[in-house]
């Protein structure tokens, strides 16, 4: 099909050629546009496929329960009230795992924020008490040694597993597993390193921070207790949590929802505050993908804008010239050109220019997000059809906006054609 | 098809009008001509300014319509063709020389030669054999690669007539051919012409010098869209 319009297409570029300049300005409007299009879509892919990554690593059959202290008890602090209890219950676990029959494992979690000491060095890292079911769903290659197993809490031993991160901090290299660090006022003997998650964003909580220690929830619960001490601004706030979050694992995708129903429905009837927040990930992701295709709509909008600028740039040029060469279209009537061969010759100007353009704004497009990636180490992904749509469009845009003057040029009366200056 | 109308007649007119509407007025600048140019003939049409000769020059040239009366180019009868059955025609049976040369000035000379025969969709090689050979004929071979603007007057207008000769024209129309050229040149471009008539070239040219009308063998003189007397030749009317 191409093959036929061969001589036209040669003809179309060389007279593009004979004004360089001009055609590479009215063809800028569709390379940045294009270029804009590309790389925005690949910056929001990119941010979007993150979010979405983080979320589905939160498993989308999977139930997060966390304490809130309650709305009207955070606004109360500032009375005297020094004690405050709140929170999931360890009761609220058992409760769980036992009446609901979709669901297939609970995970508590407990957490405690505790100076963590080897030798000289020192820091604050967040204590988890949890059982072995949290490493089955929280998946993480193991470094070295072993994670927590069910014998750990036979024992009530103190033992913990450290994350990468904190391993390199605290114990700096030496010899790790067998190491003995201090976790406030208790000796804990390192049994096992796993690798660090990326750090978990949003406003889901998850003891998945970069710097935890794994602890078994009974010695947790043995050698710290319920009872934190909090000082917030001078004063001091004492609070009792027993649980910080219940995991729940559901049996499949499609009981996730009823099933999270069922347990906040539960959770109203025996807490008499609001004192918890049921979150579940496949809510969030189906959230998160409809605030992609949002996002892409507004995207498109913005496409769609300045390809319309850019479109509208040809087109003024278009017209112009086919005024400055209202002469030449005379001659080429008068020779025997036929009024579609004159729309032809213009339209496929226009389209070379808006093609040639979308190509060079394809090679920006892809360039600004190569560079945003090494740069300022976002995430980007060029999706093979935002290439095919914007050259599509890019064309599309040059026959829109080349037709008008096209069919003028071929419209002209070839005697007053003739006579023009 | 052509041997239809191989009764020696290459265009003829049969009372022809031709209305111009300005507003609410009505301005005849054809108003009934009946005339027969044979095939083979010379003939300088004449006429003071607004006489109609400009108007009957774009009628033969195709480029117009009568608002009545039949015209017949080769045999077929062209006034009532629409607008790309008579491009067709212009393509195929006219080729027009202008006072102004009417070169596409950023071409080069064998690119505007080949024109015609672009549209007529001959291929490459043969349409840059056909243009060397029309410029070895009007004396530019030596120019295929200039552009009009580097080439006098007299040289483009030689050009010209290379590119209305290129699709071998039934007719050559030719509108003041000598009118931008000085005396000298001009009667070189009108030697030409002579000698292309002479070849069996079938001429038709408009002009107000009645000295260049002398070459001619046919002399048509118009006066307020009709036809004053015509000159030379046996008999043609």
């Amino acid at each position: 099909m191409l093959s036929k319009y061969v001589r036209e297409i040669r003809l179309g570029i060389n007279n593009l050629l004979l004004h360089k300049l001009r055609s590479f300005l009215t063809m800028l409007g569709v390379v940045f546009g294009v270029g804009s299009v590309i790389a925005m879509l690949a910056v929001g892919e990119g941010a979007s496929q993150e979010a979405l990554e983080r979320i589905r690593k939160l498993g989308s059959q999977n139930i997060l329960i966390s304490s809130a202290k309650s709305i009207e008890e955070e606004s109360a602090t500032n009375v005297r009230i020094r004690m405050s209890v709140y929170g999931l219950l360890y009761e609220d676990e058992r409760r769980i795992a036992e009446s609901f029959p979709s669901v297939k494992n609970t995970v508590p979690v407990k957490e405690i924020r505790k100076q963590a000491r080897l030798g000289e060095r020192s820091m604050e890292l967040r204590v988890v008490g949890t059982t072995p079911k949290w490493f089955d769903l929280v998946q993480r290659p193991i470094i070295s040694g072993r994670v927590l197993l069910p014998r750990d809490f036979e024992a009530h031993g103190n033992v913990v597993v450290l994350t990468e991160h904190g391993v390199r901090t605290l114990l700096a290299g030496e010899n790790t597993v067998g190491q003995t660090v201090r976790l406030g006022s208790e000796y804990f003997e390192v049994i096992g390193i796993v690798q660090n998650a990326g750090s978990i964003g949003g406003d889901i909580q998850t003891p998945d921070q970069e710097i935890d220690a794994y602890i078994p929830i009974n010695v947790a619960r043995e050698r710290f207790g319920d009872y934190f001490v909090k000082n917030v601004a001078g004063s001091e706030t004492r609070e009792k949590v027993e649980l910080h979050q219940i995991i729940v694992e559901v049996k499949s995708v499609d009981q996730v929802e009823p099933t999270a129903a069922g347990i906040l429905a539960m959770l109203k009837r025996f807490h008499k505050k609001e004192d918890y927040r049921v979150s579940v990930p496949l809510t969030l992701l189906r959230q998160a993908e409809a605030t992609k295709r949002t996002f892409n709509i507004v995207l498109g909008s913005i496409a769609g804008i300045s390809l319309l600028v850019g479109g509208i740039g040809i087109m003024n040029i278009m017209l112009a010239s086919v005024t400055e060469r209202t002469r030449e279209i005379g001659i080429r009537r008068a020779i025997g050109a036929k009024k579609r061969q004159i729309v032809l010759q213009f339209l496929i100007e226009t389209i070379v220019l808006s093609t040639t353009g979308g190509l060079i704004g394809i090679g920006i497009g892809l360039l600004i997000p190569w560079m945003i990636t090494l740069l300022a180490g976002m995430p980007t992904v060029v999706n093979a059809y935002s290439l095919v749509l914007s050259l599509g469009i890019s064309m599309g845009v040059g026959i829109i906006f080349g037709l008008y003057p096209a069919v003028r040029a071929s419209n002209l009366d070839p005697i007053v054609a003739l006579r023009h200056e | 098809m052509s041997s239809l109308s191989s009764n020696g007649i290459a265009a003829q007119l049969e009372d022809v009008h031709k209305d111009y509407h300005m507003g609410s007025q009505v301005v005849k600048a054809l108003a009934g001509i009946t005339i027969s140019f044979q095939t083979g003939s010379f003939w300088a049409i004449l006429g003071p300014s607004g006489s109609g000769k400009s108007t009957l020059l774009n009628l033969l040239g195709c480029l117009d319509r009568p608002s009545k009366g039949r015209y017949l180019l080769s045999g077929h009868d062209v006034s009532t063709l629409d607008d790309d059955r008579l491009s067709d025609m212009r393509l195929r049976h006219l080729g027009f020389i202008f006072q102004s040369f009417n070169l596409l000035p950023q071409s080069t000379v064998e690119e505007n030669i080949q024109l015609p025969l672009y549209y007529l969709g001959w291929n490459a090689a043969d349409s840059a054999e056909r243009a060397r050979d029309l410029a070895r004929k009007v004396g530019l071979e030596e120019r295929l690669r200039h552009r009009p603007m580097e080439l006098s007057g007299g040289q483009q207008q030689r050009v010209a007539i290379a590119r209305a000769l290129a699709n071998n024209p039934s007719i050559l129309l030719a509108d003041e051919p000598t009118g931008n050229l000085d005396s000298a040149t001009g009667k070189e471009i009108m030697g030409m012409l002579i000698d292309l008539n002479r070849q069996g070239k079938t001429i038709i040219m408009v002009t107000h010098e009645r000295t260049l009308a002398e070459y001619a063998s046919h002399r048509l003189y118009m006066k307020d869209g009709m036809i004053e007397r015509i000159e030379g030749g046996d008999s043609s009317c």
